[in-house]
C-alpha cells in the first residue's frame, strides 16, 4: 500500500499539475543588447502578437531586478510574468540578509540558466529566451539564456530574429567603447532592420541602459521609417507583371 | 492543397464577442449571448458576463465550462478574501486570482478572459488575462473570436475620457459589429456598468441595434410588404 508520492493535484498556483510541453500564446519577439563604454545597452519592441495578430502594443520587456540588473524577454508573456515573481522574491530574500550585498548580474544569470534548465528537464518548458545584462563594482555583463537552459555570455546578444538580422550587424560594427550615442545608434539600425522585416515586430519601442550608477528605461517611442526608393515606387519598371 | 487546414501553431479563436472599455468613472462591460456547440447554437440568450463580487465582474469567452469553474473558483476565494480583508476587494486582486489559476492551469483550459471593475483606490480598470494567463492591464479590452473583426473599429473609434454614455454607446456598437460578421457570436447585447454608485445592467435585443451593410429591416411578413405597396391599378 503506498501513496502517489510528488505529484501536485492542486488546482490553483503555479505548481499545479503540468505535464507536457506547452506552446506559446502571447509573444514578444526580439530583444538585442550591447554592451558599451560605460555598460549595457538593451533594445526591445512593445509588442505582445497572438499568433498573426498584433494584439498588444504595449507590453513591457524590459525589467529592472535588484539595483544592478537588467533582464530582457522574447515568447511567451505569461511565463515572463512568472519568471519576474521568482525573481521577486530572489531579490526580497537577497534584500532581507541585510548583509549590505546584493545579487549582481552573474548571479541572476546562474539563477535563470537553473530555473530554465530544470524546467526542460521536466519536459515543462518556460517558453522564453532571456537576456540579462548589468554593471557590478565596474565589471560589465551581458549574458543569454534560452528556454532549453543554453546560455553564454558575450559583447553583444540578441534572441529571436534578432540572432539572424541584429547580430550580422553587430559583429561588424560593435566595438569596445561605444559611447552612449553610437550605441543607441547602433541598436536603432538593428531594430529599424527588425521592424522592416520581422513580421511580428511592432513600431513602439524602448532602450534602456545600465551603469555603474543605476538604470534608465527610456519611455515608448516609435523609430522613422525609409520607403523612397525608387525601386520600391516602380518596382516593374523594365520588367511588367514582375514584383 | 490543404484549402481548410489552420495554421497550427496559432492559437485556437473562441465563440463569442467580449469587452471591456474604461471611462472616467467607472467600466462598462459588453458581450454577445451566443453559445454553440458545433455549429448549433445551444443558448441564444446567455449571459457572459459573470459577478465576481459587489464590484468586479468578469467577461468570459473560449470553453463555457471552463470559464465558468475558473470564475466559480475566483468568487470563492474572493470571498473569503473580502471577509478577511474586512472590505471590499480591489480588482486588482481579483485578476491576479483569475491570472493564477489561469496560469497555473495553462495546459488544460482554453478559456479567455477579461476582468472588469471599480475600487475606492483605482477607481475603474480592466484587464485583460487572454489564453496561457498573461495578466496585461489596459484601457480598453477585447476578446473572443469575434473581437478579430474589431481591432480596426477600436484603432480607430477608441479615445481616452469618454463619458459613460459614450462609452456604453461603444460597447453596444462593437459588439453588434462583431456579431454582424462572427458566427459564433450573436443574440442579444449585454452590457454592465460598474461605478461608485454600483452596477446596472443592461439588454439590448436585436431589434434595437442598428443596421450594418446589406442587412435590412426585419418585418413580421411578406405580407405586410405586400400589402404596402399601393395597389396596381386596375384595368377596365
Amino acid at each position: 500500500m503506498h501513496s502517489n508520492p510528488a505529484k501536485n493535484h492542486s488546482l490553483v498556483g503555479p505548481e499545479a499539475a503540468s505535464e507536457r510541453t506547452l506552446y506559446p500564446y502571447v509573444t514578444g519577439t526580439s530583444v538585442v543588447a550591447i554592451k558599451y563604454k560605460d555598460g549595457i545597452l538593451m533594445a526591445a519592441d512593445m509588442g505582445g502578437s497572438y499568433g498573426s495578430t498584433l494584439r498588444y502594443k504595449s507590453v513591457e520587456r524590459l525589467k529592472l531586478i535588484g539595483k544592478h540588473s537588467l533582464l530582457g524577454a522574447s515568447g511567451e508573456m505569461s511565463d515572463f510574468q512568472e519568471i519576474l515573481r521568482n525573481l521577486d522574491e530572489l531579490i526580497l530574500y537577497d534584500n532581507m540578509w541585510d548583509d549590505g550585498n546584493s545579487l549582481g548580474p552573474k548571479e541572476v544569470h546562474s539563477y535563470l540558466t537553473r530555473m530554465m534548465y530544470n524546467r526542460r528537464n521536466k519536459f515543462d518548458p518556460l517558453w522564453n529566451s532571456l537576456v540579462l545584462g548589468g554593471v557590478k563594482n565596474g565589471q560589465k555583463y551581458l549574458g543569454m539564456v534560452s528556454m532549453i537552459g543554453v546560455n553564454f555570455e558575450d559583447d553583444h546578444v540578441a534572441t529571436g530574429f534578432g540572432n539572424h538580422l541584429a547580430r550580422p550587424i553587430l559583429r561588424d560594427e560593435w566595438h569596445e567603447n561605444l559611447t552612449f550615442e553610437e550605441g543607441v545608434k547602433l541598436l536603432e539600425k538593428c531594430m529599424r532592420v527588425l521592424l522592416y522585416r520581422d513580421r511580428s515586430a511592432v513600431n513602439k519601442l524602448q532602450i534602456a541602459k545600465i551603469t555603474e550608477v543605476g538604470v534608465t528605461i527610456s519611455q515608448p517611442y516609435s523609430l522613422k521609417t525609409f520607403w523612397g526608393y525608387s525601386a520600391f515606387h516602380n518596382p516593374t519598371v523594365g520588367a511588367e507583371g514582375s514584383w | 492543397m490543404d484549402l481548410n487546414q489552420d495554421d497550427l501553431s496559432a492559437p485556437h479563436s473562441m465563440g463569442t464577442t467580449i469587452i471591456g472599455v474604461t471611462y472616467n468613472g467607472g467600466v462598462v462591460l459588453g458581450a454577445d449571448s451566443r453559445t454553440s456547440t458545433g455549429v448549433y447554437v445551444a443558448n441564444r440568450a446567455s449571459d457572459k458576463i459573470t459577478q465576481l463580487t459587489d464590484n468586479v465582474y468578469v467577461c468570459r469567452s473560449g470553453s463555457a465550462a471552463d470559464s465558468q469553474i475558473v470564475s466559480d473558483y475566483v468568487r470563492y476565494f474572493l470571498h473569503q478574501h473580502t471577509i478577511q480583508l474586512g472590505q471590499p476587494a480591489t480588482v486588482k486582486v481579483a485578476a491576479n486570482l483569475v491570472r493564477l489559476i489561469s496560469y497555473g492551469n495553462k495546459n488544460m483550459l482554453q478559456t479567455g478572459l477579461i476582468v472588469g471593475g471599480w475600487d475606492k483606490y483605482e477607481g475603474g480598470k480592466i484587464y485583460g488575462i487572454p489564453l496561457g494567463g498573461t495578466l496585461i492591464e489596459q484601457p480598453f479590452a477585447i476578446g473572443g473570436s469575434g473581437s478579430s473583426y474589431l481591432y480596426g473599429f477600436f484603432d480607430q473609434a477608441w479615445k481616452e475620457g469618454m463619458t459613460k454614455d459614450e462609452a456604453e454607446q461603444l460597447v453596444v456598437k462593437a459588439v453588434s459589429l462583431a456579431i454582424a460578421r462572427d458566427g459564433a457570436s450573436g443574440g442579444v447585447v449585454r452590457t454592465v456598468i460598474i461605478n461608485s454608485e454600483g452596477v446596472t445592467r443592461n439588454f439590448y435585443p436585436g431589434d434595437k441595434l442598428p443596421l450594418w451593410h446589406e442587412e435590412l429591416e426585419p418585418q413580421n411578413s411578406l405580407l405586410d410588404i405586400l400589402n404596402t405597396t399601393s395597389p396596381e391599378p386596375m384595368n377596365m
